[in-house]
């Protein structure tokens, strides 16, 4: 073992900050995907059931991999349509976004049965409330409905969010510089295979841990004033 | 859509789709097997018997597969006392790199189901048993790992089913699995759209076949019927 990584370090370091960059950014459209999906499978109408339904059952039957690696090469033809129509010279997804998007599009699937639950776990009472004090639908939802599921989704979401970070080593497939990608470039010329995938793995060992201890905080800060309950 | 590509390169994801299942079922059954003595020690009352598990079970559910993939297929190669080592033959082919992989990975996960089943088991049936005059091991063997095993079975069935996706790394270790096999048609056929999408099909069937088989056979071993306290 060699301890200064040949000057790899701070290689690696860019790297830690692009996985984190790209799991922060994918956590931010799954999050939005996620609620519109919970919001689609109970809602009242049935094609906007089936729809919400429909995308958590599709997205989570087939692997990341295949998200990542069909977002990225899949959107080729669309995107030279799209520069035609808009004239363009050339467009194309980065790695960044088509990892974004896919890593999105995967966790709004499980976010959504997340939410679903959480919506689920309001007591209607709380709605009917709403409904008396003569506020809009919408308003209930933002201002009743959303800030209670806030705590009881955040568990749920906690564990998604792990499993989102372990999944953006897949986007180094795809050839997006970050923490996997950069080992790899380590290792082709180091030649020490086992030292940088370690060394990896200990990066993610790392964020894992930062991300539960964040997490430890923000459930106690959600469940301010609520007493938790025996088993 | 394409569909005639679809249909002519049909067989040969089909054959893409039996290793997948192949390494599906080795992984799921031989992580099974070892995830049992881990899950017994990791439900033990003495923190040194919990402390070893507990360790591989941090490690392994807290970093990506695909670096533990890559550990084993890229990284052992770095010792020379392996590669000199009679196991060689074996760990330098990328498809029991996959299945050791995928077998470690998915014990720790299996190991972690079990300790919460057996931590779920009425402490009333326990105390029973040893009412009865059973011994611990027999307590163990003949109430609490039945008990468990039908508590944790809905969860072993979801494991099974991310097992069945994170298969799909074993394509970036040159495996020609469903996906892997997809790559290899498009790198051809340069139609990721299709291939994709038939590949996608070929997952969420046998998804679907998966689950509609645990649904046999949480019936066949009553699972509902013992849910009642």
């Amino acid at each position: 073992m060699n301890f200064d990584l040949y000057g790899f370090g701070p290689a690696l370091l860019a790297g830690t900050w692009m996985t984190i960059k790209l799991a922060l950014s994918a956590l931010s459209l799954g999050l939005v995907l996620g609620l519109l999906g919970a919001l689609a499978k109970t809602s009242p109408y049935k094609p906007l059931q089936w729809l919400g339904g429909t995308y958590s059952t599709i997205v989570r039957g087939i692997p990341e991999l295949l998200w990542v690696l069909l977002i990225y090469f899949g959107t080729v033809q669309l995107m030279r349509n799209l520069a035609d129509l808009l004239g363009i010279e050339s467009l194309e997804l980065s790695a960044f976004a088509a990892g974004t998007i896919a890593l999105g599009i995967c966790f709004g699937a499980y976010a959504t049965e997340v939410f679903r639950g959480a919506i689920l776990a309001i007591p209607k009472g709380h709605r009917e409330a709403g409904q008396a004090l003569g506020l809009s639908k919408p308003r209930i939802f933002w201002r009743l409905i959303l800030p209670q599921m806030w705590r009881i989704a955040l568990p749920g979401l906690g564990n998604l969010f792990m499993i989102l970070m372990k999944d953006t080593a897949l986007v180094s497939v795809i050839g997006l510089e970050e923490i996997m990608r950069r080992s790899q470039i380590a290792v082709t010329s180091s030649k020490e295979p086992f030292t940088f995938f370690l060394v990896a793995a200990f990066i993610y060992l790392g964020l894992t841990v930062l991300a539960m201890i964040g997490l430890h905080f923000l459930e106690k800060r959600s469940s301010r004033g609520f007493v938790r309950s025996a088993g | 859509m394409n569909w005639e590509v679809i249909i002519k390169w049909l067989p040969r994801l089909a054959e893409g789709a039996m290793l997948t299942l192949e390494l599906v079922a080795i992984a799921v059954v031989a992580g099974l097997i070892l995830a049992i003595p881990m899950g017994i020690a990791r439900a033990s009352r003495h923190w040194y018997v919990r402390a070893l598990p507990y360790g591989y079970i941090f490690f392994f559910r807290g970093t990506p597969l695909l670096v533990q993939l890559f550990l084993v297929y890229y990284g052992l190669a770095q010792f020379d006392a392996i590669r000199q080592g009679p196991l060689w033959p074996y760990l330098r082919s990328p498809y029991w790199c996959a299945i050791l992989t995928m077998t470690l990975h998915t014990a720790a996960y299996i190991a972690e189901i079990l300790r919460g089943a057996i931590q779920a088991v009425p402490q009333g049936e326990v105390e029973a048993a040893r009412a009865l005059g059973m011994s611990r091991a027999q307590t163990m063997f003949y109430i609490i790992l039945p008990r468990a095993a039908r508590i944790g079975l809905p969860a072993y069935s979801n494991e099974v089913i991310l097992m069945l996706k994170a298969s799909s790394l074993a394509s970036t270790v040159t495996l020609l699995e469903l996906t892997g096999m997809a790559r290899t048609i498009i790198a051809r056929t340069y139609l990721p759209v299709e291939i994709f999408f038939a590949a996608g099909m070929f997952y969420l069937l046998i998804a679907f076949i998966l689950v509609r088989g645990f649904r046999v056979l949480e019936r066949w071993l009553r699972v509902d019927a013992c849910q009642g306290r």
